[in-house]
């Protein structure tokens, strides 16, 4: 029973699949498979919308959307019809082709990122050798569509936040892929399948994830950072910020083109922690031996949503990083911590016949011991004291 | 010659086409970003899962940036110029019809394009990190090596001046509050940095 639960949805795209004309399957197969991600992700969104505002607001003590329908969970709707209906603002001087482009250029490589992530027991679309280094290229290409938007609005400030924007997500990129690159170091394929593959079995009552090893854990907070910057969420949000650039790249657009670039970002969001989750949280593994019973796609959205929890809550706890803040803490912090990650990550591998509380001792030296030496000298030359207020006093 | 190559091929040189062809700057970058992404599609084609993502990772994701950079910050904010074709354009169409002529002259004369085409290798990625581990580790190393220069003379190059008076400031600060007394040595040392920076700025 719940291994056909667990199988429900290769079991009726198997089902639609063989009631098609023989040339048709192949066709129908894919697009199966594309309208249930066109789907489930964008529902995703508008489900997440709504938590995160009333989420925010319950952390800054006031009450999120509450009007349109029980504790405000229809609002989404009456986002999405005032996205429809909005008019369509294009600057007089700015460049149409180009401002069109932008969203689309943002969305479609965005709804590629997909592909590669397994939803739950044999529920990948694509099964690609080199899963992982297809997500982090179709990821790079989303940041020419920032440049698109920025520039083609043909105003400063929008540019501005444009060229921000793409220094932010160019630097952040580097720790993202080699945090990446430890989990796949250590598997040895770059397929997803494999990783999450990898991940099987029990110790006891433990899983046996990648974010249960020093150099796992490492990892997973270095790509969760990342992750957090490269979608330019808060507190890496300078780019968008509200109250200092007003929307930033895209400044100048209106109703859907704005919806767009809304679910753009999101989707960027949902597929980054899908990859994070696949790499280092197990993927659709269940986190104890007896609750395996819970079907893995089960598994793999609680955990998605547990981290889009987590990201709402920082948001609604951290304050926003300056630009320079955010650039010496890319190059300065992260960068050295995840390569220190690729040498502890093979430490511990070339430890295995060692005993278990001498490896964990090892790398776990090996992480906290730089990451302490590294901050305290990052902080030493800044020379932060005791603010004083020279008329206030 | 299948439809799927037909497509994709039209795609590129069109996109090719359109950045030679196009007035501003900014809109050339476009199209060959696009012509990249054509290529990509080409390598797929070609079930070469390795080289095609690794295209679109290098070139739409950091090359195209860096050329869209580089163009805005040195002529970006010209207006496009008034004519597309260059003075001596008719001598440039015989020129180029006439190296076209003895590179179709070269390609069809080759004794490769005869010969019958291999089965494709199926090549994995743990093949390819094989060779560059075991062939064609010192070609990595020395690519290392280069892409270690070029971050370093980056970095050179954006840094800040040390700036020529800073190894005085600190005497001239005591001289300074020796001079006016204990009470305006606060005032004195947050003013102090802005008078030497207003200098030099």
């Amino acid at each position: 029973m719940s291994e056909t639960l667990d199988q429900i949805f290769v079991i009726v795209k198997h089902w639609l699949v063989s009631h098609t004309p023989a040339g048709w399957q192949l066709a129908v197969s894919v697009a199966i498979s594309i309208v249930s991600i066109l789907v489930v992700f964008p529902f995703l969104f508008a489900v997440t919308t709504v938590l995160e505002r009333k989420g925010l607001g319950r952390i800054q003590n006031r009450f999120g959307p509450n009007r349109v329908g029980p504790y405000g969970v229809l609002q989404p709707i009456a986002d999405g019809l005032k996205a429809m209906t909005k008019e369509d603002i294009v600057p007089r001087a700015a460049d149409r082709v180009v401002h069109f482009m932008a969203p689309l250029a943002l969305v479609t490589p965005v709804f590629l990122l997909y592909a590669v992530l397994p939803f739950g027991r044999n529920m990948v679309v694509a099964d690609f050798d080199a899963g992982v280094l297809f997500f982090f290229a179709v990821g790079a290409a989303t940041e020419l569509s920032v440049f698109m938007a920025g520039w083609s609005s043909r105003n400063k400030y929008s540019l501005l936040g444009a060229m921000r924007a793409i220094a932010q997500m160019i630097s952040y990129e580097i720790p993202l892929i080699l945090s990446a690159v430890v989990v796949v170091m250590i598997v040895g394929s770059l397929s997803t399948v494999n990783i999450v593959a990898a991940q099987a079995g029990y110790t006891g009552w433990l899983p046996n994830w990648f974010v249960f090893t020093p150099w796992g854990f490492a990892g997973f907070v270095v790509f969760m950072i990342a992750a957090t910057a490269e979608s330019n969420r808060s507190p890496f949000d300078l780019p968008e910020g509200e109250s200092e650039l007003i929307a930033g790249y895209y400044i100048e657009y209106s109703g859907f083109k704005f919806a767009l670039f809304f679910l753009g970002e999101y989707l960027g969001l949902f597929a980054i922690s899908g990859l994070g989750i696949t790499l280092f949280l197990g993927g659709w593994r269940a986190p104890l031996p007896f609750l395996q019973w819970v079907p893995s796609w089960c598994w793999f959205f609680t955990k998605l949503l547990a981290l889009i929890a987590l990201f709402i809550w920082i948001r609604g706890t951290l304050p926003r990083l300056r630009m320079d803040q955010l650039m010496n803490f890319a190059w300065k912090l992260m960068l050295p911590m995840a390569l220190l990650n690729i040498l502890n990550a093979a430490v511990w591998h070339f430890m295995l016949p060692a005993p278990a509380p001498a490896r964990w001792a090892a790398c776990s030296l090996l992480i906290i011991v730089p990451y302490v030496w590294l901050g305290r000298g990052l902080m030493a030359r800044k020379n932060i004291e005791k603010r004083t207020y020279r008329f206030a006093e | 010659m299948t439809l799927s190559f037909a497509i994709i091929a039209g795609i590129t040189v069109g996109a090719a086409v359109a950045a030679m062809g196009l007035r501003n700057p900014v809109h050339c970058v476009l199209s060959v970003t696009l012509a990249f992404a054509g290529l990509a599609a080409a390598y797929l084609q070609l079930d070469a899962q390795f080289v095609g993502f690794a295209q679109i990772l290098v070139y739409i994701g950091a090359v195209a940036i860096l050329i869209v950079f580089a163009i805005l910050l040195t002529r970006g904010s010209q207006p496009p110029q008034p004519s597309l074709l260059s003075a001596g354009w008719q001598s440039g169409i015989i020129v180029a019809l006439l190296v076209l002529g003895a590179l179709v002259y070269a390609l069809v004369k080759t004794p490769a394009l005869p010969r019958e085409i291999p089965p494709a290798p199926n090549v994995t990625v743990r093949q390819i990190g094989d060779a560059l581990m075991h062939r064609f580790v010192l070609p990595l190393e020395a690519v290392g090596l280069l892409l270690t220069a070029a971050l370093i003379g980056a970095v050179i190059i954006a840094m800040k001046e040390p700036e020529p008076g800073s190894g005085n400031r600190h005497p001239e600060t005591e001289r300074k509050e020796s001079g006016t007394g204990a009470q305006a040595e606060a005032p004195n040392s947050i003013s102090n940095p802005k008078a030497q920076s207003s200098n030099h700025a």
